[in-house]
């Protein structure tokens, strides 16, 4: 028993990771139809960022906030100058655009930075906390209260405020909320830059537990992406419910199957979604069989 | 048809084959002719991309699954089994194109980029496979791959290959472009401008486009399978994501739909780093900007913007 | 050119000689590197660039080898293999070099090997696995210990404490996965029962699940993690964090100051063997690396402002050993050379005291090994190891 409960807060802790990731590449993917691959670049700009002003002698909080905003500006040059000027290309155009963005990004990343592994101190330090004979460390529980939080205050900005409400409108059709008088091109624009703000926010959560080096964000982002498919693209409580869900699912397949191709889990689960349940779990069925 | 029409579809492979057949008066040593041979290669899987990509306008983001799939099957095969290395090429271009069939079908009901994904997952698992069942495929390090024997002779030198390559790319692109003419090349021209209209006249849609994906990945198969001989050497990096992007961003600079493009992108993603030795920090970055700035600008790739310009010219 | 313009014909030919003395009089002797700078392997790479960059430099300075200066080509395979290939057939075919040091991971060497053979031209190897020397090719050699050594040391340690079953937790990249490979062959002989095996992506977050079960497999009295990278800092905070308790033995892949940092207290108490040069202030002031490892560490100290890394020591002993070899050959002719390489006797590099022959091209023993042990956060030499 106490083992499974251990398999379970290991893949909560990283599931909370791939939750924060999904939710950015939900974000973008609801105000325009995007997938956004340089979602994971954002979570290693947040996590090297603010390693690195930390080692040059900044403090832990002022470092972080550098960091996100850093970041926040980049999602919003990736829209502008990448994704901007080739509107009304196809999604596939748009694809390749952003993987080149995610290469471009990791290949500045590593001359700007370096190419070795890092570490912050954590949050909330301290020793691992016992619970039913399983040990959770608590900056896990700090991250998985993050995603919560974060998840918290979208929903209440999307459902509350005005803003939110253009994000609707303009998820929902594009050319009826421009009629009504949004302007759709500040939605594109705030998306980006909230999901490079949640992507840096989890960077430099994680990086105390999972370290941070310029490559993190290729496999970050797959996964990610993977559980938003999982969730169903286009639904935020599905992202997270889909990073949840391959967490633990990499958890228990690492610990009960076998630990070498637990890597395999999230792919297979992509191939998986796509021919028996393309919406995903949570998403609606808007895809059209030909 | 008459002998015009033949000849001016024919006409890119009949240029290409004229510089193939000159170009080594140039070479100073067998080093040119590998540069070369390698180029070839890539160009014969770029070929096949470039049918999906820019025929049937879907694409793969894990092309490089079938490439690592011919070149692990030409050092499987004789190792483990005992195969002669062009029965085991044949086997993998076999094994490559079922596998496409199995994957592509279920996929390629659905719309738009689902393809993209799927494959996406599809070149990963390839590589991860690869990389984990080490007792067939040697793990990470990967494994050598004894040297072909055509005739009981083994081909082992630089300009060997080069002939070899150049001239099995040229095959492939006389089939390309007479696809380009078929009747399944116009279904794909039409599923293009307009899958729905297609399909109201009489198209199976779904199964040209299978067929194309399963023509593509036989190509990067084959492609893969003599890079493997070529290098007497295979690892899973040629399967890796890194590797299906830099097909793609040779698909995308050549031009999307040009056979002729495919060439000339395989030319300078594999000639520019030779070049370019002291900017290899950069490499990334670039190949990243690459594929931003064509698909920004340049959507329609090298060789389709040139040859605009001179009909454009000439008007 | 017209005889009837004898200025004009004697311009060119004395321009003609000018260039033609020239070159003779600055005839070097160029040797080549093909090594992963870039890419996953660049932790390897980037020291051993700047380490054959620094040296060659200060060799030339003294007067170079035999009177010639040394012209160094370094190319960046980006840690893939067949890139490595064709830089290597490059640096045969148009560079036109006597002499190869480089090779930064078993892959690209095992790849370019081939090439090195087939030209004749004498090839020492950066890279950690076995099989780059065993069998024995006439024109390859190497300087970094083997992942065997490695398991040997550690088992050899392992037995002394009477912990003869063990548990496996190795990382899925090649580094891991050769030396599990070869602790798993030479733990019979060495006496060592691996009880129960895990293993983890090279990128993974966290191992707790894998440690979970060998914590609950009975009759473990220790762990080994053979790996590479940011997995074995992982594994080690994950140990403490499931208050695991018995001894822990990471590889000689994780060698640097930079491992304890991440690791943080979870570290202490943590062993693997290790080359003199990670120790080298710790020395005993007799041994005789000592003066060696110190210098090679100072002067890449200053010189790059990074800790120094056993991985630029390889590629230092790798440069000694040759220039050594031109030196006693008295030229750089490849055969000669060769030679040479395989006669090198009692040299004292960072990697150990190496002494090669004919059947062993690498020339170091379990003493290039000593075992380290990780108190106070930082490395503390086991006596008698």
């Amino acid at each position: 028993m106490a083992e499974l409960l251990q398999f379970v807060f290991s893949g909560l802790t990283v599931g909370a990771i791939y939750a924060l990731v999904a939710l950015g590449f939900t974000l973008i993917y609801k105000a325009s139809d995007i997938i956004n691959f340089a979602q994971g670049e954002f979570v290693m700009l947040g996590g090297m960022t603010a390693v690195f002003l930390t080692l040059g002698g900044i403090s832990l909080p002022l470092a972080a906030l550098v960091a996100v905003i850093a970041t926040t500006i980049i999602g919003l040059a990736l829209h502008r100058l990448a994704i901007e000027p080739a509107h009304g290309a196809s999604p596939v155009t748009l694809i390749m655009i952003t993987i080149g963005a995610s290469l471009f990004l990791r290949g500045i990343a590593q001359i700007i930075f370096d190419r070795r592994f890092h570490s912050l101190p954590p949050l909330l330090a301290g020793d691992p906390i016992k619970i039913g004979g399983a040990a959770i460390l608590p900056q896990s529980l700090v991250v998985l209260a993050s995603a919560v939080v974060i998840v918290t205050l979208l929903w209440i900005f999307i459902d509350r405020t005005l803003l939110g409400k253009a994000v609707i409108a303009t998820a929902a059709n594009r050319l009826a909320a421009r009629l009504i008088g949004v302007d759709t091109r500040r939605i594109v624009d705030f998306s980006f830059a909230m999901s490079a703000a949640i992507g840096a926010s989890a960077g430099i959560l994680i990086t105390p537990i999972a370290l941070t080096s310029y490559d993190v964000g290729t496999l970050l982002a797959l996964k990610g992406f993977a559980a938003a498919m999982l969730g169903g693209i286009g639904s935020a409580p599905g992202a997270v419910a889909g990073g949840l869900l391959i967490g633990l699912f990499e958890a228990l397949a690492a610990g009960y199957l076998s630990s070498s191709y637990k890597d395999a889990v999230a792919f297979l689960i992509i191939l998986a979604v796509l021919i028996f349940i393309p919406q995903g779990l949570f998403g609606r069925a808007k895809i059209e069989r030909v | 048809m008459n002998v015009r029409t033949l000849d001016n579809r024919l006409l890119p492979a009949i240029v290409i084959a004229a510089i193939f057949v000159t170009l080594p008066i140039f070479f100073p040593s067998a080093y040119y002719f590998r540069i070369g041979a390698l180029v070839f290669m890539s160009a014969l899987a770029v070929v096949g991309l470039n049918l999906l990509m820019g025929f049937a306008g879907q694409v793969s983001l894990g092309h490089a699954g079938f490439l690592g799939i011919g070149a692990y099957s030409v050092a499987i095969g004789p190792v483990h089994f005992g195969l002669p290395s062009w029965l085991s090429l044949f086997g993998g271009a076999i094994l490559s194109g079922t596998i496409a069939f199995l994957v592509g079908r279920p996929i390629l009901r659905l719309k738009g980029h689902y393809l993209a994904v799927a494959t996406l997952g599809f070149g990963i698992l390839v590589a991860i496979v690869l990389t984990n069942e080490a007792n067939w495929t040697g793990g990470p390090d990967g494994m050598s791959v004894p040297k072909l024997v055509l005739f009981s002779w083994q081909v082992r030198k630089s300009e060997v290959w080069y002939w070899i390559a150049g001239t099995t790319l040229i095959g492939g692109m006389v089939l390309a472009l007479n696809l380009k003419e078929s009747p399944t090349g116009r279904a794909l021209q039409a599923i293009h401008d307009s899958e729905i209209a297609a399909s109201v006249l009489g198209i199976d849609v779904t199964q040209k486009k299978l067929t194309i994906f399963v023509t593509s990945a036989v190509y990067a198969s084959v492609a893969g399978s003599y890079l493997a001989l070529f290098n007497g050497h295979v690892t899973p990096d040629s399967a890796g994501f890194l590797r299906s992007i830099e097909l793609v961003t040779m698909v995308v600079l050549g031009g999307m739909g040009s056979i002729v493009g495919s060439l000339v992108g395989a030319a300078m993603l594999v000639v520019l780093p030779q070049v370019l030795t002291i900017f290899h920090e950069y490499e990334q970055a670039l190949l990243g900007l690459i594929l931003m700035v064509f698909m920004i600008f340049l959507r329609r790739g090298i060789v389709p913007s040139v040859a605009a310009t001179f009909v454009g010219l000439r008007k | 050119m017209k005889a009837s313009h004898p200025f004009g014909v004697a311009a060119v030919v004395s321009l003609l000689g000018l260039f033609g003395t020239g070159h003779q009089a600055s005839a070097q002797i160029k040797i080549g590197s093909v090594l992963s700078v870039t890419g996953p392997a660049s932790f390897l790479g980037d020291p051993e660039k700047k380490t054959l960059e620094m040296y060659v430099e200060e060799i030339n300075a003294s007067g170079g080898v035999n009177g010639q200066k040394l012209q160094l080509m370094v190319y960046d395979d980006g840690g893939n293999a067949d890139n490595a290939r064709t830089f290597a057939t490059r640096l045969i075919e148009e560079d036109k070099i006597v002499a190869m040091v480089g090779g930064s991971t078993t892959g690209s060497t095992l790849a370019m090997i081939p090439v090195f053979e087939d030209a004749k031209v004498p090839f020492i190897s950066l890279a950690g696995a076995i099989q780059i020397i065993q069998p024995v090719r006439s024109w390859v050699f190497k300087t970094p210990h083997t992942d065997k050594m490695a398991c040997e040391k550690i088992f050899a340690d392992l037995k002394s404490r009477n912990l003869t079953t063990i548990a496996l937790i190795s990382g899925t990249d090649a580094f891991g996965k050769s030396m599990r490979d070869q602790c798993v062959a030479v733990a019979p002989s060495a006496g060592i029962n691996i009880a129960t095996e895990e293993s983890y992506g090279p990128r993974d977050s966290d191992m707790t699940p894998q440690l979970t079960n060998i914590r609950n497999k009975a009759g473990v009295l220790a762990v080994v993690n053979p790996g590479f990278g940011q997995g074995p800092a992982i594994v080690t905070r994950n140990y403490r964090q499931l208050g695991i308790t018995l001894p822990l033995y990471q590889s000689h892949g994780v060698a640097s100051k930079q491992f304890i940092e991440l690791a943080g207290p979870a570290a202490e108490g943590v062993r693997l063997p290790a080359a003199a040069l990670l120790i080298a202030d710790k020395l005993p002031p007799n041994d005789s690396q000592k003066p060696v490892v110190v210098n090679y560490s100072r002067t890449y100290q200053q010189k790059t402002g990074q800790p120094v890394s056993t991985f630029g020591g390889h590629a230092y002993d790798g440069l000694m050993i040759l220039v050594q070899a031109m030196q006693r050959a008295k030229s750089a002719d490849p055969a000669k050379v060769r030679d040479e390489i395989e006669r090198t006797k009692g040299y004292v590099g960072t990697g150990g005291i190496v002494n090669m022959s004919a059947t062993d091209h690498m020339g170091l023993d379990l003493s290039a090994f000593h075992m380290l042990e990780i108190k106070g956060g930082d490395w503390t030499l086991i006596p008698g190891t």
